[in-house]
């Protein structure tokens, strides 16, 4: 790992009390929730990181301690560095505070995370569904929604599927 | 397990829009999505004072297919006819980037005749992607001839890729650890004739837009975008590099072996429609001189890693050997496994920064594929660039911006 990037994730890790890992030449760090505003400041004022990459979310369902990962990917421009930022949420509906204020881009992300993985973003100006229609039920990321998809009807099952088949709502 | 619900009111929309609309001094007019230059499926709700767009608001979604959420049904290598359909003009590069997360995750080499062979399509992709772009574009502001010229050169690098991986748009043709095959006998002619004669065309699109009035006159001032708002707002690709911002991660952060060429990456300052125009055109020639060196000192070799425990054995080993014919079934009934950890690659497409996610949980499906698409980010800045201008301007800021609406909804 570089030097640069080894001394900002130590200085993360005593202002934030967060861990930092390697898996093959990428910094990852792991930042417990509540910090996070406080945390992607510091990095974008104090260690240069200027663009946030990407925002996503990965659900370990059906470990619910914790249940989700919310991973941030910044990117310092002009050294050249990239940093993975990991923080992890309990429980099924979590909360989580928007960066929006620090880095505008992640508005549509944050947008994302609450369609698709259903994180309440705390403080966003317009917290709406953004790629599913409005009125969809559940949130499609998660690991216990289904995947879906219509199931083969032989006579032996075929009243039992025909049960269960989705229907238009009334 | 039980999920709250977020109601959706006209109350709540009330804020995306200025308080005059609601006293219904300006305008509410919906753009899209059956809309020929929004590109796609996008749609726009636009308020307007007179012809001025005083607040836009994009809707998107429009084309979400669920990739990332099908991605982790599939193995390794069968998700990734998934990635063509994601940004359907840069197939070859959406295949890049994923075979080379899949790589990084699982640690596994690529021969470098596959490498050079990467880069000659991933290049030949970015001309045609900005071909595509150049027609629509010029045919949003009223030059219809450039189009029938674009698309007509397009076609070329499309036989190109049909000639090597049997399909001209959803190709596959890139595979975690080389290729599915070596190219075929006619490719460095084929190739070589295009690069030959490409240059020449780029001029003549240059005589038909560069110093039109017309063409000046709907593109320049028009959407102008500051570093500091790419930078903050997370804009990659030409848009930022129009701006002035030298930021392309083939010259950053080199993949593929995009160290080993010569080329300038071409940088304008005013961050214009036109400057983000100016700096596509120069990409052109910059492409040309990449695969013209790629092709220069193409090794020869083997295409695919010799590693069967990723790579399944090829046909001829089948009928002599008995490891040869586990691996084969091992490896299209149950795919390899990936280490418990997750990679993040970003390549430079041609419209910005398109980065993998890849997630493993040690069995042979993706835990998580997340798709960082550049034309998603990219999307975001229309409100920002289009406030204050003419709903034509409009017009030029979106086909200037460069998106993908298979690229923007996943």
């Amino acid at each position: 790992m570089n030097s640069a990037l080894q001394t900002i994730i130590q200085n993360l890790e005593s202002s934030f009390g967060s861990t930092g890992s390697e898996f093959r030449g990428q910094a990852s760090l792991l930042l417990p929730p509540g910090q996070i505003v406080e945390a992607t400041r510091a990095l974008r004022d104090a260690h240069g990181f200027n663009m946030l990459a990407a925002l996503s979310a990965v659900d370990y369902w059906p470990q619910h301690q914790p249940r989700f990962h919310v991973v941030y990917q910044f990117k310092n421009i002009t050294q050249k560095l990239r940093l993975e930022v990991r923080v992890p949420l309990d429980g099924d509906e979590p909360e989580l505070e928007s960066i929006c204020a620090v880095f505008p881009n992640a508005n549509w992300h944050e947008r994302e995370l609450w369609d698709m993985f259903g994180l309440r973003i705390k403080n966003h100006p317009d917290l709406r569904r953004i790629l599913m229609p409005e009125d969809w039920v559940g949130h499609p990321l998660r690991k216990d929604y289904p995947l879906g998809y219509e199931e083969v009807q032989f006579s032996f099952n075929f009243e039992e599927i025909e049960q269960r088949k989705p229907r238009p709502k009334d | 397990m039980t999920i709250q619900q977020l109601e959706i009111t006209t109350d709540e929309l009330r804020h995306l829009v200025s308080s005059r609309a609601m006293e219904g001094e300006t305008m509410l007019l919906n753009m899209g999505p059956q809309h020929p230059s929004t590109h796609g499926v996008l749609r726009l709700l636009l308020e307007l004072d007179g012809e001025t767009v005083v607040s836009c608001i994009p809707d998107v979604g429009y084309l979400h297919t669920g990739i990332e959420k099908n991605i982790e049904f599939k193995t390794y290598e069968k998700s990734e006819t998934m990635t063509d359909r994601l940004d359907y003009l840069n197939t070859m590069g959406n295949n890049l980037a994923y075979c080379l997360a899949v790589e990084k995750l699982v640690d596994l080499d690529v021969p470098e005749r596959a490498q050079a062979i990467r880069v000659i399509f991933a290049e030949l992709q970015r001309i045609s992607s900005h071909l595509v772009w150049l027609g629509t574009h010029a045919l949003d502001l009223a030059a219809m001839s450039v189009f029938f010229y674009c698309f007509n050169q397009r076609e070329r690098i499309l036989d190109i890729m049909e000639m090597c991986s049997g399909q001209r748009m959803m190709t596959t043709y890139f595979r975690p650890g080389g290729l599915w095959r070596d190219v075929p006998d006619g490719f460095e002619a084929a190739v070589r004739d295009f690069i030959d004669d490409f240059p020449r065309r780029v001029d003549e699109y240059e005589t038909l837009l560069s110093k039109n009035p017309i063409f000046l006159d709907r593109t320049k001032d028009i959407g102008v975008m500051s570093v500091e708002t790419g930078v903050a707002w997370g804009i990659t690709g030409p848009p930022l590099r129009a701006s002035g911002l030298a930021y392309d991660l083939r010259k950053d952060e080199p993949y593929s072996g995009y160290e080993q060429y010569d080329f300038d990456v071409p940088v304008a300052t005013e961050g214009d429609v036109y400057a983000r125009y100016w700096v596509r055109m120069q990409e052109f020639r910059q492409s040309l001189r990449i695969v013209h060196q790629a092709l220069e000192k193409l090794p020869k070799g083997s295409v695919r890693s010799n590693n069967r425990k990723f790579v399944p054995p090829p046909r001829s080993e089948l009928g002599t050997s008995m490891e040869a014919v586990i691996h084969h079934f091992k490896l299209w009934t149950e795919g390899f496994p990936a280490p418990r950890a997750s990679v993040y690659v970003p390549v430079e497409s041609p419209r910005g920064e398109l980065g993998v996610f890849l997630e493993g949980d040690g069995g042979p499906r993706p835990y998580r594929c997340y798709w960082r698409t550049p034309s998603f980010i990219n999307l975001q800045i229309v409100p920002l660039l289009s406030k204050g201008h003419l709903v034509a301007d409009l017009v030029a800021i979106i086909g200037s911006v460069d998106i993908v609406l298979g690229d923007v909804d996943r």
